[in-house]
């Protein structure tokens, strides 16, 4: 079996008495995208980061390209390429020229020209970096990434803060380098983002991978079964829930009760007749396609987003 | 290595962009060229140059300042993070911050050179070899200086406040702003303690013949270089390892060993008044021809 390009075995850190990371284990194998789906604060960063070999791990073993990122951090640096998270540019660098100044660190790369024309910056090629929208900064932040042809790109939360319209963007680019092959390790708290952009994800949440596979794997982890998400007028007892016909599963998260089930119109019908039966009545109701949060409420008993 | 060229364009790019460093390297200099020329000196060629020594010495020490605090804002801003993911290192880093202070010294320093000598017509500036030496060694010096502040110092705040601390008393009790002879005796002797005495003292002397401080300089430079590098932070949120500050300290070490000797053995103060009073005598010897035109 060929060795995975990023491995990462039983990985720790801590920061004072706070354990961020506790024991992460993945690895990335040559031309895929993998994701670290997780809430803010989940240790993602702190993995990505000690990958890029600007941390020290305080346990476990890690290793990119073959290199260990702690011992050899001068020879990995040519091999990755990082769109980091709370960075910045100097104010007065123009995109071209923070685009020269970053080729010039490398042994080999890609004409800076080349990457302004892909990631749409030509037009900007004169501007301050201080004059730049968010969308333009995470594009050159993104082209930044790939001045040296790097082996491995780490993209970290790299939509965050991007209104709706700029986030598509980036899934463009991101879903282009997904063509190219280029192997991609990415964090995002966003669910679509993993969902659209990554061949493999694993869920982190407080330091610990909680689920780890497919988008579709995962996804079937829930049962493949519909959500369907309703606010009561009057508390309900889960288990009255759970036994309705066509219902698989009930639980009730701040308030909201989620139910999940492979035949939603039945599933409805027999809760509205118990509904009324009780005297309850139903103050909303939402019906979703199973997705990677069902994962996440379903091991953790908590939403991604709170 | 080949990157620190374009590290260090990039520097002086971004400082020429910047306006308050322009002013604080150009215009500012530049007007204590033209008040100690014109005012403290009254255009007189033999007082010009000896107050060019000073008026140089503002320039190098200047480099104090310089780039070093736009690395610690770089750090809070999280710019050096986006430097540390690629190859550069920490000394690269700051080897482009002395280089970039270098060569933005050099233009007003040739400048007020040039205007020594063709509108105020100092004849000779000495020893130009002995000139150059010291201005180079004392920009990266006192830009090592500088480095060695920003990195015990956490925010540009800490920074600014330290740096004042230091500064004033490096231009007010040096001979930098007032000549040292003019300063009251027990102030004078407490200069023998500040680096900035000792680069007054060479320029001055170098205009005139050449003095060896530079090799003192370089010591200072090489462990001034060595202890910012060793505490070099990339990350905004790194904390000061706890025993930074003795770090620092070792960098007033050599000056604190000088000016003990100096002050019991040296000759930088009897030098000094001797420049001062001989100011008088050229000046009143002219006076007698220049009556007779």
């Amino acid at each position: 079996m060929p060795t995975s390009i990023l491995q990462v075995e039983n990985l720790v850190k801590r920061y004072g008495d706070v354990e961020a990371v506790r024991g992460v284990s993945f690895n990335v194998e040559e031309g895929e995208v993998f994701g670290l789906l997780g809430p803010n604060g989940a240790g993602k960063t702190t993995t990505v980061e000690i990958l890029e070999g600007l941390r020290d791990p305080d346990g476990g073993r890690v290793s990119v390209c073959g290199l260990d990122p702690q011992r050899e951090s001068a020879a990995l640096k040519h091999e990755i390429g990082a769109a980091l998270q709370s960075t910045s540019l100097p104010d007065k660098l123009r995109v071209m020229e923070a685009l020269r100044l970053f080729a010039s660190f490398y042994k080999r790369g890609r004409k800076p020209e080349e990457l302004l024309k892909r990631f749409g910056l030509e037009e900007k090629r004169n501007t301050f970096y201080s004059q730049l929208s968010g969308g333009q900064k995470q594009r050159l932040a993104l082209a930044m990434a790939l001045v040296n042809d790097p082996r491995v790109l780490f993209f970290d939360e790299p939509t965050a803060g991007l209104d709706p319209q700029v986030r598509r963007e980036i899934y463009d680019i991101i879903e282009e380098l997904r063509r190219e092959r280029k192997t991609i390790l990415m964090t995002t708290h966003y669910i679509e983002e993993a969902e659209r952009l990554c061949d493999r994800v694993a869920i982190v949440d407080q330091g610990k991978v909680i689920a780890l596979g497919t988008p579709r794997e995962l996804k079937a982890y829930s049962g493949g079964s519909t959500r369907i998400e309703v606010r009561l007028s009057k508390p309900e007892s889960n288990g009255a829930l759970k036994n309705l016909e066509g219902v698989a599963d009930a639980r009730e998260i701040d308030g909201t009760y989620v139910l999940h089930s492979k035949r939603p119109p039945q599933a409805i019908v027999s809760l509205v007749k118990h509904l009324e039966a009780e005297g309850n009545e139903l103050v909303s109701l939402e019906i979703s396609s199973p997705s990677l949060e069902d994962v996440f409420i379903e091991v953790t008993g908590r939403r991604l987003r709170d | 290595m080949s990157y620190l060229a374009t590290l260090t364009r990039t520097r002086i790019q971004l400082a020429m962009r910047n306006k308050m460093f322009f002013f604080f390297s150009a215009v500012f200099p530049l007007g204590m060229f033209f008040l100690y020329a014109g005012i403290f000196a009254k255009g007189d060629p033999q007082k010009v140059s000896y107050f060019l020594g000073p008026v140089i010495a503002f320039n190098v020490m200047g480099s104090f300042w310089g780039l070093s605090a736009a690395l610690v804002m770089f750090r809070e801003q999280g710019i050096l993070r986006r430097f540390h993911v690629t190859p550069v290192t920490a000394t690269d880093m700051l080897a482009s911050s002395l280089l970039a202070n270098f060569v933005l010294t050099l233009p007003t320093i040739s400048l007020e050179l040039f205007l020594a000598r063709f509108v105020f017509h100092v004849p000779s500036f000495g020893n130009l070899f002995s000139l150059a030496v010291l201005v180079t060694v004392g920009t990266v010096s006192f830009g090592s200086l500088g480095l060695v502040v920003a990195s015990v110092t956490n925010t540009m705040q800490e920074t600014q406040v330290l740096n004042q601390l230091i500064w004033l008393p490096l231009i007010f009790l040096s001979g930098a702003t007032f000549p040292l002879a003019y300063l009251p005796n027990s102030i004078q002797h407490f200069g023998l303690f500040l680096p900035a005495t000792y680069l007054v003292t060479a320029l001055q002397s170098a205009l005139y013949e050449s003095f060896p401080v530079w090799k003192l300089l370089v010591q200072v430079l090489a462990l001034a270089f060595f202890v910012s590098s060793q505490l070099f932070r990339w990350e905004p949120e790194a904390k000061i390892p706890r025993n930074a500050k003795l770090w620092a300290l070792a960098t007033a070490l050599p000056f604190l060993l000088l000016g003990t000797w100096e002050n019991t053995n040296g000759d930088i103060l009897k030098q000094a008044q001797t420049a001062f009073h001989s100011l008088d005598r050229p000046a009143s010897s002219d006076q007698p021809p220049r009556n007779n035109q």
